[in-house]
């Protein structure tokens, strides 16, 4: 995915990149100007009027001069009035949403992304668009302040709870893009990441028919369906299957056995157990983990509950010897 | 004061504030101003330190980018405590309470501030405010940022109500020596001190006062609704109890834009009298220096709104924001310029103070700058909440006001203790602290246009390199602290006797015994030169305690 940009801006990958790059570096070469002249200057008089035994320690007299005050004054003013004036112009672009938008829905929550699609499906943690197409983003949150950051689109907007707010972009080519919280939230501030998905518009369109993501097509087992919702619901993100502690518990070898939680008690893990630390994360925590879960409360219904915790029983030794037993059967 | 004695007659030693009275209870009852300069001194350092090393131990974390040493809730928690008793605790009392109290009354001809007594109060309030939030750690400590952002500062847990109540006990601190100060400047100065004989520090001071009235108790009404809110339920900002939650930012950077000012405007003073001392030359340009402090006061109120480019406020907002932003950014450049030309056909030499002045000019400039970046609102809506954020406001802060307040507080050290300090070992600190700061700081301009967003625990790996180098610089930035501390106490005891006038400078606090006596002057002083006149008067250095 990564990147061809520059010592100071990643790849310009948003049609809006390039205005905000030519800003960002005019800035720049006028900035580097000025320091320069400053400290150029200074170190000039540094060591040309640096005391020397030969001469006196009053220094002569120097006129003050009015017009070297109001230079120095007027040339600023002119140009940060012409920064401001293309800053502001840009921001416009930015702000103002072309009218053939497609929108896509935002909501961000304690600690994830979910998108909304037009047509009712939607996706977690990965915003998937076409390529070539201007998106509008409509954005609310359910709990605190988040930010969504996309640098490479240099786009960013606060996104708040009890009201929305509005950014856009247009991708210049397909790929996949970091997406940050750039508003702190929380303990998994830093781990609300996501990833921007650019695609071409067939690979959007089939993207779509396949239905909220996670709703897998019928006909396969629960256990193959909740395989495949275990990472399209981005449970991938933070458990392992193979054994490895991530930020939360691996899954596997963990239906059937004992764990204990943060308060010192022990729980054996059961249906009803997984059911609730999906839909009520917070409830009971693994000792040794941070309670950073959010709640998949909405975003996920029986059925799928049902397959997810299928996944997970196929994962656990214990259950395996059962389930042979029943085969055996 | 009421245990003055004859003890201290004999000898060389000259009755002065700090042998004139002895015991703690002269201490915590002193109504002199430089003793509470000293009082200050040592509370804000010892914030200072904590502080630093909060900073030092954030960096050790984000060595690598995984979770090394402590968990992301102690992080969040360790960021905060950093960003609110460096603000809150150090860098706004920094040079008003410590050095301002101690020079600005003598630089007027002053026997005292105006009102003695709200002086002492002022740093009772700073310690009980001080403590309220050292207390606040202990029992839970915080983790909302050092902004306390709503609504995440109603919802998390910890002991948010006892930090902000301490931070609301703080601002009153501030006010009562904005109050004082500007009392004082207006009534107490003596015969032939007119505004434009009066120092420019002194005018750095007074802008600041205008602020620290104005805009603090702002802060003390948010903060009070915050505490109502989280106490009582009471919807203000919490959009759950039906509140405004960037309503709060508004409020909050009404008070916090302009508070950046209350923390740079007495260091620009500062830099104001060391470059013209140690350059041995009049200043270029005083009254623009002056007016220009002035102007930074009042444009500060109308700025606030540039740190919410992107909260969701109105596009008309943020375009009269944006313009007003920067028009602030002109009076800075002006003193920039001034300050430069000062040093023009000057005798200029390089004592401590001096390496801190031009540390300064480069820093501050960097730090002014990058502000451009950030007020163009394009370009902000890149960079905000990343790690450009985070270096712009360390170089103005920490390589403006910080940098400023070392070499004051290099300058006025052997007027404050009587003795000189270790030129060569204070130039090494100097030099170290310059080399550190940038290494710290500026790859986090790069991280930040690189899209590295502030405030992270773990980050990800294609930033490390970057964060090494800042971790490093780190390193050596706490090494020249730590020699800096090593100089400045080692000079209390063993330094060499200053004499009244060390750097040849011409202002009032230089004409007076060092360390001043009790009440600064035996009689009215009478005003011969002004503070700046170095074409006119020559006053060599005296070092030895001679009589000039």
């Amino acid at each position: 995915m990564d990147t061809t940009g520059t010592f100071w801006m990643p790849e310009g990958s948003s049609t809006i990149a390039g205005d905000v790059d030519a800003l960002f570096y005019f800035i720049l070469w006028a900035s580097v100007f000025f320091f320069l002249l400053i400290v150029g200057i200074s170190v000039y008089f540094i060591i040309k009027y640096r005391k020397r035994a030969d001469r006196p320690n009053a220094t002569s007299q120097v006129a003050y001069d009015v017009k070297l005050e109001v230079v120095w004054t007027l040339v600023p003013i002119i140009l940060v009035f012409i920064v401001f004036v293309w800053g502001f112009n840009t921001f416009m672009k930015l702000q103002v949403v072309p009218r053939d938008a497609l929108e896509i829905k935002v909501t961000g929550r304690q600690w994830m992304w979910v998108f909304d699609y037009p047509n009712g499906s939607n996706s977690l943690n990965e915003l998937v668009v076409p390529v070539n197409q201007p998106i509008k983003l409509l954005m609310s949150s359910d709990d605190v302040i988040h930010s969504f950051y996309v640098p490479q689109f240099r786009i960013k907007q606060d996104v708040v709870p009890n009201r929305y707010t509005i950014t856009w972009f247009e991708a210049k080519r397909t790929g996949k893009f970091d997406l940050y919280c750039a508003e702190f939230c929380g303990k998994g501030h830093s781990e609300m990441l996501g990833t921007v998905r650019v695609v071409s518009s067939d690979e959007y369109a089939s993207f779509l028919e396949g239905g909220p993501a996670g709703e897998a097509p019928s006909g396969q087992s629960l256990v193959a369906q909740g395989k495949q919702l275990y990472s399209n619901r981005q449970c991938i993100t933070c458990h392992s299957v193979d054994g490895s502690a991530n930020v939360g518990p691996t899954f596997r070898n963990l239906f059937g056995h004992e764990v204990t939680l943060s308060d010192g008690s022990t729980v054996t893990v059961d249906e009803n157990y997984l059911r609730e630390s999906i839909l009520n994360p917070q409830a009971k925590v693994t000792q040794g983990f941070q309670p950073v879960m959010p709640t998949f409360q909405g975003l996920i219904n029986d059925r799928q509950l049902d397959a997810l915790v299928a996944y997970l029983k196929s994962l656990s030794e214990v259950e395996q010897v059962e389930s042979e037993q029943v085969t055996a059967e | 004061m009421s245990t003055e004695t004859l003890s201290t007659a004999h000898g060389e030693n000259k009755v002065n504030y700090l042998n004139a009275a002895h015991g703690i209870k002269s201490w915590l009852l002193t109504k002199d101003h430089k003793r509470i300069a000293i009082l200050y001194l040592w509370s804000i350092m010892l914030m200072f330190l904590f502080g630093g090393l909060l900073a030092l131990f954030l960096r050790l974390e984000l060595l690598g980018p995984g979770p090394d040493l402590i968990q992301a809730k102690t992080y969040n928690q360790l960021f905060t405590l950093h960003g609110a008793i460096m603000i809150f605790m150090f860098i706004i009392p920094s040079v008003p309470a410590i050095l301002g109290n101690f020079a600005l009354p003598i630089q007027i001809g002053a026997k005292d501030v105006a009102f003695p007594r709200l002086n002492l109060a002022s740093w009772y309030f700073y310690i009980i405010g001080s403590g309220l939030a050292v207390y606040a750690i202990l029992a839970g400590s915080v983790d909302t940022g050092w902004t306390f952002y709503t609504p995440y500062s109603t919802q998390t847990t910890g002991a948010v109500i006892t930090m902000v109540f301490a931070i609301f006990i703080l601002g009153f601190s501030s006010i009562f020596t904005g109050l004082n100060f500007i009392a004082t400047i207006h009534k107490l100065r003596a015969p032939g001190i007119t505004w434009y004989k009066m120092p420019l520090f002194v005018w750095g001071i007074y802008a600041t006062g205008i602020i620290q009235v104005l805009a603090t108790p702002v802060l003390g009404i948010t903060l009070v609704l915050l505490i109502l809110e989280r106490a009582f339920g009471i919807g203000i900002f919490d959009p759950a109890m039906g509140g405004d939650p960037v309503l709060f930012q508004h409020f909050f950077w009404f008070y916090s834009h302009p508070a950046v000012y209350i923390m740079i405007l007495p260091g620009m003073g500062i830099i104001s009298e060391l470059v013209s001392t140690f350059s041995h030359r009049k200043i270029f340009g005083f009254k623009p220096i002056a007016y220009s402090s002035i102007a930074i006061a009042f444009l500060s109120f109308g700025v606030w709104g540039h740190h919410m480019f992107v909260s969701g406020q109105s596009q008309y907002a943020t375009l009269i924001f944006s313009f007003l932003t920067f028009l602030v950014a002109i009076p800075s450049g002006v003193k920039m310029f001034n300050w430069v030309s000062t040093m023009y056909k000057g005798a200029i030499t390089f004592e401590t103070p001096m390496l801190f002045t031009l540390s300064f000019f480069f820093t501050f400039a960097i730090g002014g700058l990058t502000g451009i970046f950030l007020g163009a609102t394009a370009v902000d809506v890149h960079v905000t909440d990343t790690y450009f954020v985070v270096a712009h406001f360390h170089y103005v802060m920490m390589g403006g006001t910080i940098m400023a307040f070392f070499g004051g507080l290099y300058y006025w050290w052997p007027k404050i203790w009587g003795r000189m300090y270790n030129e060569a070992w204070g130039q090494a600190s100097a030099l170290l602290v310059f080399v550190g700061f940038n290494f710290t700081f500026f790859p986090m301009f790069i991280m930040g246009t690189q899209g590295m967003p502030r405030r992270y625990f773990l980050y990800p790996e294609k930033y490390q390199i970057l964060q090494v180098l800042s971790t490093g610089g780190s390193w050596i930035l706490g090494l020249g602290l730590l020699i800096m501390a090593a100089v400045l106490l080692h000079a209390i005891k063993w330094g060499k006797k200053a004499g009244k006038n060390p750097w040849g400078a011409l202002t009032l606090e230089w004409m007076v015994d060092s360390p001043p006596p009790p009440h600064n002057f035996e009689q009215i002083p009478t005003i011969e030169f002004g503070p700046y006149d170095h074409d006119k008067v020559l006053v060599e250095p005296d070092r030895a305690g001679a009589v000039t």
